[in-house]
C-alpha cells in the first residue's frame, strides 16, 4: 500500500475525473490517491466517480480555492 | 458457459441527456450488463461553465453524465478525445448542421470509438447501445443517418437503439435473443412525451434535457467566435486552451490582428488569471475591475485602446481616469496606463465577437 498524489489544478471538468481514472488504474488495491483540485466542480464529480466504481472518498478538504481529496483504492 | 446462460455485455454512449438513461435503463431492464462510456471532446457543455462562472453558484456544479451513471447504478468510463477529435470539428465528412456542428460525423466517431476500444473486446462485451431517436435531430438522428452510422463507424449490426429499434430492423443483440425487441421502443420524432412518460415508468424525476444538446458547437454566438478565431489566424486550427477560452468572457476584436477576452465576473476572473503566463495581460489598479486577455499581435496603440476597453469594464467607467496594469507574459514587469474610459458610444457593435 503506498501513497500517491495528483495535481489537477487548473484543469476543469471533466478533466480532473479523467486524470484521477487514468492515475487509479495504475495503482493497486489498498493505496491512497491524493487530488488537489480547483475547480469547485470535483466536489461533486470526484466523490460520484468514486462511488460508481467502488473507491472511496476518506477525507475532502477546502482551502480557498484548492479542493483536496483523499481516496482510498478499492481492486 | 453455454449460449443461453452467459452474462451478455452491452456499453451505452451516456451523453447526461435523458434519452441515453432512458435507452441504458431499458437494456438493463432485459438483464444485460451496461457499462456507460462519455467521450470529452473539449466542446462538451458539461461543467465548464457552471464551474467558471461565480455567478452560478446556487446551481449544483454536477457533471450530469456522471450523475447519469449513479443513477443507473453502471459504471462510466470518461475518454479524452480532444486532439483525435479535431479532425471531425476540422473536416467533416458529412458536413455542420446549423451551426459549427458535426453532428453526424460526431455519432459516427463516437459509435466508432466504442467499437473500437479494446477495452470492449478484451472484457468480452457484446454490443453498443445509443439513446438516438429518429427524427429528433435534424441532422444527425433521421431515418437515412441511422443505417450511415452503424455502417461507417464499423459497429454494423452490434449497434442497438433501444428507444427507436422497432423503426429500424434487428440487429444482432435482438436476432439473437440477447434482448427482446417486443421490450423495445418505436420513438419517433421531436415529440418528448413518450421518454417522458417512460421516465416516469422508470421513476426519473430528476435529468437534463439541455435545449442544444451536450455540445458548444450547436451554439450560434460559439460557433461565431470559433470562425472570427480562425480567420484572425489564417488557419482552421484550435487548441484545447483556445475553445476552452471561447466559453468564457466577452470577446471583442477591435482590429484583426488582436483580441481581447474580458471576464464578466469573479468566477472568470479567477479563470483568466490562470492564463496570464501566457497571454498579455490587463486588470485595473485605480478600480474594481476585470481581468482581460489579449489574443493576437497588439501593437502599442493597440494595447493603449485595449486599456481604455477594459477601464470601460471596470468600476471606474465614469471616471476621468483609470490606472490600468499591463503585463507581458514572461515578465515580471508591470506598467501601469493612466487611461480614460472609452465611451460605450465608441464601442461599435461589431467589434463584440
Amino acid at each position: 500500500m503506498s501513497e500517491h498524489q495528483l495535481d489537477a489544478r487548473r484543469l476543469l471538468c471533466p478533466m480532473p475525473v479523467i486524470r484521477t481514472q487514468d492515475k487509479i488504474k495504475d495503482l493497486e488495491d489498498g493505496d491512497t490517491l491524493i487530488v488537489i483540485c480547483t475547480d469547485p466542480g470535483t466536489l461533486s464529480d470526484i466523490p460520484a466517480w468514486c462511488r460508481i466504481h467502488g473507491h472511496t472518498v476518506i477525507d475532502t478538504r477546502q482551502k480557498e480555492r484548492e479542493q483536496t481529496f483523499t481516496i482510498e483504492v478499492h481492486k | 458457459m453455454s449460449k443461453q446462460t452467459k452474462q451478455r455485455k452491452a456499453v451505452s454512449l451516456i451523453s447526461g441527456g435523458l434519452d441515453s438513461m432512458l435507452a441504458t435503463k431499458v437494456i438493463q431492464e432485459q438483464g444485460i450488463h451496461v457499462e456507460g462510456i462519455n467521450f470529452f471532446t473539449g466542446f462538451c457543455v458539461e461543467g465548464h461553465t457552471h464551474a467558471i462562472r461565480a455567478k452560478d453558484t446556487k446551481k449544483e456544479k454536477r457533471n450530469n453524465a456522471l450523475w447519469v451513471a449513479e443513477q443507473l447504478g453502471i459504471k462510466l468510463h470518461i475518454i479524452e478525445v480532444v486532439e483525435e477529435y479535431k479532425d471531425v470539428v476540422l473536416n467533416p465528412k458529412h458536413g455542420y448542421g446549423t451551426n459549427l456542428n458535426p453532428c453526424l460525423d460526431c455519432k459516427i466517431f463516437m459509435v466508432n470509438k466504442a467499437a473500437a476500444w479494446a477495452w470492449m473486446e478484451e472484457n468480452d462485451f457484446d454490443f453498443i447501445i445509443t439513446g438516438e431517436v429518429i427524427g429528433q435531430r435534424p441532422k444527425s438522428q433521421r431515418k437515412a443517418t441511422m443505417p450511415m452510422i452503424a455502417r461507417e463507424s464499423g459497429a454494423d449490426d452490434r449497434l442497438l437503439r433501444p428507444l427507436c429499434a422497432k423503426n429500424l430492423p434487428p440487429t444482432l443483440p435482438e436476432r439473437e435473443g440477447w434482448v427482446d425487441r417486443e421490450q423495445l421502443f418505436a420513438f419517433h420524432g421531436r415529440n418528448r412525451k413518450p421518454q417522458i412518460t417512460l421516465a416516469e415508468k422508470f421513476g426519473f424525476d430528476d435529468f437534463s434535457q439541455p435545449a442544444g444538446g451536450c455540445c458548444f458547437l450547436t451554439d450560434k454566438y460559439y460557433s461565431k467566435k470559433l470562425k472570427d478565431l480562425w480567420q484572425s489566424r489564417g488557419e482552421r486550427a484550435y487548441e484545447l486552451d483556445d475553445i476552452m477560452l471561447l466559453k468564457v468572457g466577452r470577446h471583442l476584436r477591435p482590429a484583426p490582428n488582436f483580441k481581447l477576452i474580458i471576464s464578466r465576473e469573479e468566477g472568470e476572473n479567477h479563470y483568466l488569471t490562470g492564463y496570464q503566463h501566457e497571454y498579455i495581460n490587463l486588470g485595473t489598479l485605480s478600480h474594481g475591475g476585470p481581468v482581460a486577455l489579449i489574443d493576437g499581435s497588439p501593437t502599442r496603440e493597440d494595447l493603449e485602446l485595449a486599456a481604455r476597453i477594459v477601464a470601460r469594464f471596470s468600476q471606474g467607467r465614469e471616471a476621468e481616469s483609470v490606472i490600468v496594469a499591463l503585463r507581458h507574459p514572461g515578465s515580471e514587469n508591470i506598467e501601469e496606463l493612466s487611461v480614460t474610459p472609452i465611451p460605450g458610444s465608441e464601442i461599435p457593435e461589431s467589434w463584440y465577437v
